[in-house]
Order: structure tokens, then sequence, then C-alpha cells
């Protein structure tokens, strides 16, 4: 074992993966500087900027991949996948089931995602629920080092298209590029074992669409992913002091979603609170209800999430996103009958 | 008619000194996210938005502060909205990047590209609504690589609407050189769709000035978009922060950072033939070579100093003319700033 950050993680098993299979290329807006040590090691063929064309360069991946390579397009920030959208709603997402199972899309889309520095609504969503509501593309959201690296290799080795998200408080060069700029006087609230944290010498990838029961509780499951992740174990900390038992779950990929373990999870306690920094209307949270009814569990259900266009300023941030505050109150609100 | 330089160079300060003001305050870490400056831009934006009228409408990018301080937003309503304060121009929520101003028609967005089917529409309405008016998009030379932006070209041209294309032409798409991201010419580009096209020197305000009358001109009499190319330096990188700018400025402490992983995946085993590996590695050194050379080439390429040396020959009313913009926007400054 050793210790990376987040954003180390990817890259060594990005770089991994790299030396053992030619086929794998990175695209995208100014890889060759923000993935500089990819480039240097892999060379301008392998690694390509490219010009500010996501419709374009998305769309070509896709083929690309069609073609027998193993792209991983960087499109920057998730809001701006936007503008690539029908490359992977009409294309990415449908080749395999419109070629009866005979054509597979190898295509890895990585993205920043997420709030929580004050950069404005059209910079920091999450849109992961958005995405995952295609059939035929599988959306990961990791929360630690390790999983980042696990999952970005089972990604590598998965021949769907797998659109693969990083948190900017996790992912330390984002925060740095877009939040900080260099600046000693911000401040972020930064998961400390999100950002950091021990990983294996070689990786090994993890299966897409396993959970992780983080914490085993027995009054409350707590289900969430990504950032929103860290904020559950402190407030299920929190609940603790106060003789509540709180189990956490990180699905740690939106598609495929890891049913089983959060079933069984909700039957053994009869209470949910979902924590989700993406949207609330028509999402995650409430695909999360959905599986707890169909499977028959009569349970208690509540979520925090975001429910509004994430602001600018960061006081009026920090009151929508979720939050340890937030999700403490719900938890107890939950609790009372 | 000619350009009223005195005028011009007086918003051009304006915007200059509420920019350099907001650079300190950022770096005092009371803005939060990115910053984007349009220091280096603002003789193309001084001489498009002067003749723009009543009913014209404004399509922005990332880099929406100076039009707008031209326009006539209060600059107060604009650094409050940057300190995310609810009595700022978009009350805290929308920030640099989404600067909405309805009475001005203005509407900016951070996705590149985005302005110019923006304009589009707002010609649209104007065609309809408010006959003779037009609307100006402004954009960045790597929005010209967008499929939106491509496909505005060519629905204005199509339908004759009354826009103005601004094309602020700075050489570099964030860190991607525009030679390594452009294909062809630019303004041949526009012409291919039928635009009227016309390539300016940005920095020349008088020569902007010019360009953008004859271009609004056509619009409001209803013969067509103009498609104006204008070059300019970005004298603050492509936002505050920039590792480029700032690697080129401090190359040691800038290169220390990021050496020893790049010395190693020179020399990890697999990867790219050492030949293609060191031909990586020089061009990244290059970006910052560059950086460096743009730097030094800087000064004489500021809008604001060679307007300034076509007023020399007044320089009583030179200085009362910048003793009285620095005053102002350090009240406005204090003004922003001591209110909680």
């Amino acid at each position: 074992m050793r210790q990376t950050t987040f954003a180390e993680a990817i890259e060594s098993a990005i770089a991994q993966a790299m030396a053992a299979d030619s086929r794998i290329i990175i695209l995208g807006e100014d890889v060759h500087t923000i993935r500089r040590n990819l480039f240097v090691r892999f060379g301008s063929q392998r690694v390509r900027a490219t010009p500010i064309s996501e419709g374009a360069f998305v769309g070509a991946a896709v083929a690309a991949a069609m073609g027998g390579l193993h792209p991983v397009v960087e499109v920057m920030l998730v809001d701006f996948i936007g503008v690539a959208m029908d490359a992977l709603l009409n294309h990415a997402a449908k080749v395999q089931a419109f070629s009866g199972g005979k054509w597979q899309v190898p295509l890895v889309i990585r993205a920043a995602c997420g709030s929580g520095y004050g950069d404005g609504g059209q910079h920091e969503q999450s849109l992961w629920g958005w995405l995952a509501h295609i059939p035929g593309l599988n959306i990961v959201v990791p929360s630690t080092p390790a999983d980042a690296g696990r999952l970005m290799l089972a990604a590598l080795l998965c021949k769907e298209p797998v659109i693969f998200l990083e948190h900017k408080l996790l992912a330390d060069y984002w925060l740095e590029f877009l939040g900080s700029g260099g600046r000693k006087t911000v401040s972020y609230d930064i998961p400390a074992a999100g950002a950091r944290g021990p990983v294996p010498l070689k990786w090994q990838p993890i299966p897409l669409g396993k959970a992780s029961v983080c914490r085993q509780g027995a009054d409350l499951t707590l289900v969430s992913i990504g950032v929103s992740l860290h904020r559950c174990l402190e407030a299920a900390s929190l609940l603790e002091q106060r003789g509540i038992s709180c189990g956490v779950i990180d699905l740690r990929s939106v598609s495929p979603l890891d049913v089983e373990t959060v079933v069984q999870a909700v039957a053994k306690t009869g209470r949910m609170l979902v924590v989700d920094e993406d949207y609330q209307a028509f999402g995650l949270s409430g695909e999360l209800a959905a599986i707890i009814l169909e499977a028959g569990i009569p349970a208690r259900y509540s979520r925090v999430c975001t429910q509004e266009t994430i602001p600018y300023a960061r006081h009026l941030e920090d009151l929508i996103l979720p939050n340890t505050a937030r999700i403490v109150d719900a938890a107890s609100r939950l609790l009372i009958t | 008619m000619v350009a009223d330089v005195w005028r011009l160079y007086e918003l051009m300060l304006r915007s200059r000194s509420f920019e350099t003001a907001v650079k300190h305050i950022w770096e005092d870490g009371l803005i939060s996210g990115e910053m984007h400056l349009g220091t280096g831009e603002e003789a193309i934006c001084a001489a498009i938005v002067t003749q723009m009228q009543p009913g014209d409408a404004l399509a922005l990018d990332h880099r929406g502060t100076p039009p707008l301080l031209m326009r006539g937003v209060d600059p107060l309503l604009l650094l409050r909205e940057f300190l995310g304060k609810p009595d700022g121009l978009c009350s805290g929520v929308g920030g640099h990047m989404h600067l909405f101003s309805p009475e001005n028609l203005a509407a900016s967005s951070g996705i590149v590209g985005a302005s110019a089917p923006a304009a589009v529409g707002f010609a649209l309405a104007a065609e309809m609504l408010r006959p003779g008016k037009l609307a100006v998009a402004f954009f960045g030379e790597g929005a010209t690589n967008q499929g939106m932006l491509l496909e505005a070209l060519n629905l204005a041209a199509a339908w004759k609407l009354p826009v103005l294309f601004v094309c602020k032409d700075n050489r570099w798409e964030i860190t991607t050189p525009a030679a390594a991201a452009i294909s062809g010419q630019l303004s041949q580009r526009a012409r291919g769709f039928g635009l009227q096209a016309v390539d300016v020197d940005g920095t020349d305000v008088e020569a902007v000035w010019e360009a953008a009358r004859e271009a609004m001109q056509r619009a409001r009499q209803g013969k067509g978009p103009t498609f104006l190319h204008a070059s300019c330096p970005h004298l603050d990188g492509h936002f505050l922060g920039d590792q480029l700018i700032h690697t080129a400025r401090h190359p040691i402490r800038g290169m220390l950072r990021i050496a020893w992983p790049i010395l190693r995946s020179l020399f990890r085993f697999k990867g790219a033939p050492l030949a293609q590996r060191i031909h990586a590695l020089i061009s990244i050194l290059q970006l910052s070579a560059n950086t460096r050379a743009d730097l030094s080439r800087m000064v004489s390429a500021d809008p604001l100093v060679r307007t300034r040396s076509l007023l020399l020959h007044d320089p009583i009313r030179l200085e009362a003319l910048e003793t009285r913009v620095g005053d102002e926007i350090q009240q406005v400054i204090r003004a922003a700033t001591s209110v909680v």
C-alpha cells in the first residue's frame, strides 16, 4: 500500500491500463497540460489535445471506440457534456442495442463534477441522475482514492460507455484550477479521507455496480455517493453520540445501481435517508425510493438533495448543498416515529 | 463620423481600473471560484458597445465585465455580485460568468460558444419587435470551433439577421495555442457562410470603431450579419491564477512544482518511444516559453497604452480624466467592500 491523492490514484490507474493496452488513448481540451505526466510518457499520438469542440470529439470518440480504440475523453466539467449530449444519448448509449448486441462502444468519458467552491451553476452540477436515466450508459462516482483508481481500471476494462465523474473537492488539480487558482486566501470543506488515502501498488478492478457498506447500523440507512458520502459518515458519527445507529452505503456507481445491497440494508433498519448532491426531482433519490417500494419493504424514507440552481455565492451554496447539519436534521426527523 | 477617442479611452480605463481592483479582491479571497478578466479586450469592447443603441442586445461570454460596464451597468452592482451579496446585479446567484441585465438586453454564458446562438435569437426578436435594432455577440477564437457557433453564423446569414459577431482573438484556448486547434482562416470561414467578414487589429480602437460602425449600419439597414475578427492580448491569461502565466513569471518555482512526476514519466517502463516522450516534454516547455514571450510583448500590445498615446497631446485633460476615473473606481471599491 501507498498513500496518494484522489487525482494521483486516477492517473496511476490510467497509466497502468495504458501501458497494458495500446488501444487506450486520451482526448480532450488541454490534456497536454492537465494530464502532462501521461502526455510525456505516452506521447502526443495517444494523449491528444482537442479544440473546444465537444460535439465533434465526443462524437468522434464513440466511433473511434467502435473502430477498435478505447478512448478516454475529457470534457473538463460534466456541465459541458450538454454540448456533446447527442453523441452520448443517441449514439454511445444505443449502438450496442441497435446492433443486436454485436457492436460495443468501449469508451470512458471523464469529467469533473460537484460544488462547494463558489463557481456558479454552469460549472458545479452533478448530473449523474440525468445521465443514468439513459439505458446503455454506466455512471461511476468514486469517493476515495482507492475506489477512484479501481473504478477507473474497471471502466477501462469495460466494453461499454462509462461516464467517470470526479468531484472537484476530491480531485485537487480541479479545485486548484477552478477554485483557488493558487490562492492561499480561500478554503474549502474537503473530506480528508476522500482527497488522500491508501491505494494498492498495483491496481485491481472492482466490479461496476457494487456498492460499499462503509458503516453498519441498526436504526437508519444512509445511502449516498461522492462527497456527500463523507458528509454522511460525519453525520453518522454525530448521530451515534446521540445513541442513533446509522448504516452508511457508498453506491460508488449510479448505473448500474446496486439494488441488492441497498434493499438488504433498508430491510434491516426500516428507514432510508438518501443524501444526493445531484438535483432532487426525477433522479437518484427517487429511484432509490422506487427500488425499496418494488422490493415490498415497508420503510420510512427521506432525502437530502440539491433542489435548485446552484447559486454562485458561497454562503448561499452552503445552504442548498447536502451538508452534515441537513443530514443530521433529516435523520432525526425520520427517527421520531 | 469619427471615433471620440477621449470617450473610448475613458471607458477603457474605467474598465481596466475596475478589473485591476477586482483582481486584488479576488487575490484576497473575497471572490470565490474562477475569475476571467477582459483585460486586453477593452478597445474592442469600447469601440463596439459605444455604438450600441437602446434596444440593442448583448450576448456575452465568460468575460462580460468590460462590455457591461461600458453599456452603463453600475460597477457597484457588478462588484457586489462578485462578492456574492444579495444586492449584487444578480442577487449573488450568477457570479461573474453568469451576468444578466434585462434592461440592457444583456445575457452571459459560461459555456464556450453559447453567445452566438443567443445573439441570433436576440436579433430575431429585434427584427420582429424592434426594427433597426441589432444584437452583438462577443466570444473568443476558441469558440469558433464549437458547432453551435458555426450553426449560428449560418442561421444569421440565411435569415439575414442584424447580428454583429465579434471574435476576440487572443490566440490561446486556455492552455492550447490557437495554431494547434484552429484550421484555416476565421474570416474566411465566416465568408464561407455568406457573412461579411472583417479582420481588424483589436488594440487599435479607432480601427475597430470604424469596422464596427460599418457593420452595425449594415445590420440596422437589414443587410445581414457581419463577422468582426479582432486580435488582442489576454493580459491576465485565461483566468486569474493561470498556471502558464504563473510559470512564465516564476519559471523555476513553476517548473520545480511539476518537474518530478514529469521526469519520472520520461523514463517509466512501457510507454511511447523516448524520442516521442522528449518531443512531448519539449512541447510543454515551449508553452511556457511562448507565454513568456507573450508577456514581454504585452506592454506594447496593451490597447490602453496604445489608445493613451493618441491623447498625449493634451496632458492636462488626460491627467484630469485619469484622476476622475481613478477616484470613481476607488469610491466604488470602498462602497462595495465596506458593507457586509
